[in-house]
């Protein structure tokens, strides 16, 4: 396992206390903490770098221009992108799964067509579509799940039988923790010419990722998910699909001729990332990059799939508790329930603990309504946790449920 | 920063009587003939609340709820719904508006008699976000006399 206590080092937010307590951060699928190497690269750039790119015609400008465009490349050689031109950098997953139904959904789909989702996705990766299919007219098929929260592969080649013109799922599910048979799948929707995007939020922070050996058309992901900066993302394309795709935003920067009365358009990615970016977000992202890679994405996977099997174990000791999810692989995600302690009243006992776990539906509500569940809590590791965040979150539990009247198991 | 121990805010906070409301509410069910509802949700922790009231010359005669969320927002309506009944309209808003007062720590709120059982939420004023879990029921009280049944 990773030397957990020896990146916590390099964190400076989990030096702190909450409640008097050692601060126990397991909120990881909702946001990560950063470490002194991003903050850092953020304060550098503003210290040394700040200008507006591509415009300017001097020195300063030039070298923040250089700054962004190596932030290309390096998440793109992260994610083994096709080309740095199909890094589009956007605020994160959201924006980038808007950015395709916006552009690519809106000039391709036509009424009566299909748009193939998965019951455990994000509303990130529902919402857009359900608009986009309303606008045009589209159905939205929804697959379905296992019992164990798998995506029911059945129900996924029926689905596929309507001959969707996309196909869009999450690689991890952000409430359950499954890692979806993604390379299998995409090549199942592209067997019937359907085009795939994945939403890569949970799993690039936390298993090793090459878009080029998935196949998939799109991929979207988070910054803020894996040690970089709020508002920062992006979206991963096969460069002749952008290529063809009209604009999404209009402005500044995704232009190449404006007239009175139409324009031009800039080359990929610049067509799509209108008015001026996120730089210190792109730069960021790359600084949290060389930390994961350092650590290596084979380490983290290792190290966050021991924690969840041994959160899952010593969870399912506590009477009453109910984990959610896939029992073999899964990543570093634990949803559960515990008798009928509200998840939301878990987090508060947790909080004074020092603990911090996520309530709620998790921004999947229709995964929710199948298990039958208003909400969950639930715990996500990252490569500071260890083994004692885990005893520490099992023995809070348990507290909580005695002051509920349930017996300290 | 908080240093107290944990143990004595959260037992405030998790009282018998609240857990009691919260595992044997009071008034669950719908109305016949109800003469105000309204549907409210908290989206952020997925707490809903379906109030039915029935009044006649502007007296509560009698009041219902379907819900479905946590210890405070359930126990809460439980609460309200028992303190409602026979109570006039704008009985039951001043109750809404000293509810509010001792959500926002108001001592004086936090002792009147009138609120009854609810004085055991005085320590929900403690835990910020949980604030809008006790208020649930009573927002959506001041909303159905906003709208027809
Ligand atoms: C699976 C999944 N998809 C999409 C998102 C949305 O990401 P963001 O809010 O960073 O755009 C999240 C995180 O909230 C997620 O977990």
């Amino acid at each position: 396992m990773i030397d957990a206590a020896r990146c916590r080092a390099d964190f400076p937010l989990l030096q702190g206390q909450e409640h008097g307590h050692r601060l126990v951060y397991l909120d990881n699928a909702a946001t990560t903490q950063k470490p002194q190497a991003v903050l850092d690269a953020i304060l550098d750039y503003y210290r040394t770098t700040n200008a507006n790119v591509h415009r300017g015609a001097y020195g300063l400008a030039i070298r923040a221009t250089e700054a962004y465009e190596a932030a290309r490349e390096r998440v793109a050689r992260f994610l083994n992108a096709w080309a740095p031109e199909g890094v589009v950098f956007t605020r994160g997953t959201t924006e980038a799964i808007n950015l395709v139904a916006g552009a690519y959904g809106r000039a391709n789909l036509r009424q009566g067509d299909t748009v193939v989702v998965t019951a455990m996705d994000h509303h990130s990766n529902l919402v857009p579509w359900q608009i986009l299919c309303q606008e045009k007219g589209a159905a939205l098929r929804m697959v379905e799940i296992t019992e164990d929260g798998r995506i029911d592969l059945s129900d996924f080649g029926q689905a596929l039988e309507r001959q969707p013109k996309i196909v869009a799922f999450p690689y991890v599910s952000n409430s359950l923790g499954t890692v979806n048979p993604a390379a299998q799948l995409i090549r199942l929707a592209h067997a019937v010419g359907a085009v795939v995007v994945v939403d890569g939020a949970q799993s690039t922070p936390h298993l090793k990722v090459d878009v080029q050996a998935l196949d998939c058309d799109f991929y979207a992901c988070s910054g803020h998910k894996m040690l970089g900066p709020m508002g920062s993302g992006a979206l991963v394309a096969k460069p002749a699909l952008l290529e063809v795709m009209p604009p999404y935003h209009g402005g500044g920067e995704m232009i190449s001729k404006v007239w009175d009365d139409h324009s031009t358009y800039n080359t990929i990615p610049h067509k799509f990332e209108a008015g001026t970016p996120n730089v210190e977000g792109a730069v960021g992202l790359a600084a949290a990059i060389d930390y994961l890679e350092r650590i290596g994405l084979d380490a983290i996977a290792e190290h966050e799939q021991a924690l969840a099997k041994a959160a899952i174990e010593r969870l399912s000791q506590i009477d009453g508790v109910v984990v959610y999810g896939p029992r073999g692989h899964r990543a570093g995600v634990v949803s559960f329930t515990y008798g009928d302690v509200h998840p939301h009243d878990i987090a508060t006992i947790l909080d004074q603990d020092g603990i911090c776990i996520r309530a709620g539906h998790h921004c999947t509500q229709p995964l929710m309504r199948r298990l039958n569940v208003a909400a969950t809590a639930r715990a996500s590791f990252y490569l500071y946790n260890d083994l004692e965040d885990v005893e520490a979150l099992a023995t809070s539990l348990v507290k909580a449920g005695a002051l509920f009247g349930y017996v300290p198991a | 920063m908080d240093t107290s121990p944990p143990e004595p805010k959260l037992s405030a906070l998790y009282q018998e009587l609240i857990l009691d409301h919260y595992r044997r509410p009071r008034n669950k069910g719908t109305l016949e003939h109800p003469t105000y509802a309204v549907s409210l949700n908290n989206p952020l922790c997925g707490d809903e609340i379906d109030l039915q009231l029935l009044v006649e010359d502007a007296v509560i005669r009698d009041v219902r709820f379907v819900g479905r969320g946590c210890s405070i927002s359930q126990a809460s309506a439980s609460m309200m719904t028992h303190l409602l009944k026979e109570k006039s309209v704008p009985q039951a808003l001043t109750l809404a508006g000293r509810m509010s007062a001792m959500m926002q720590g108001d001592d004086a709120a936090a002792k009147d008699k009138a609120l009854g059982d609810l004085r055991a939420l005085a320590g929900v004023a403690k835990f910020p976000v949980r604030i809008k879990c006790a208020l649930l029921p009573w927002n959506a009280l001041t909303d159905a006399f906003k709208s027809r049944a």
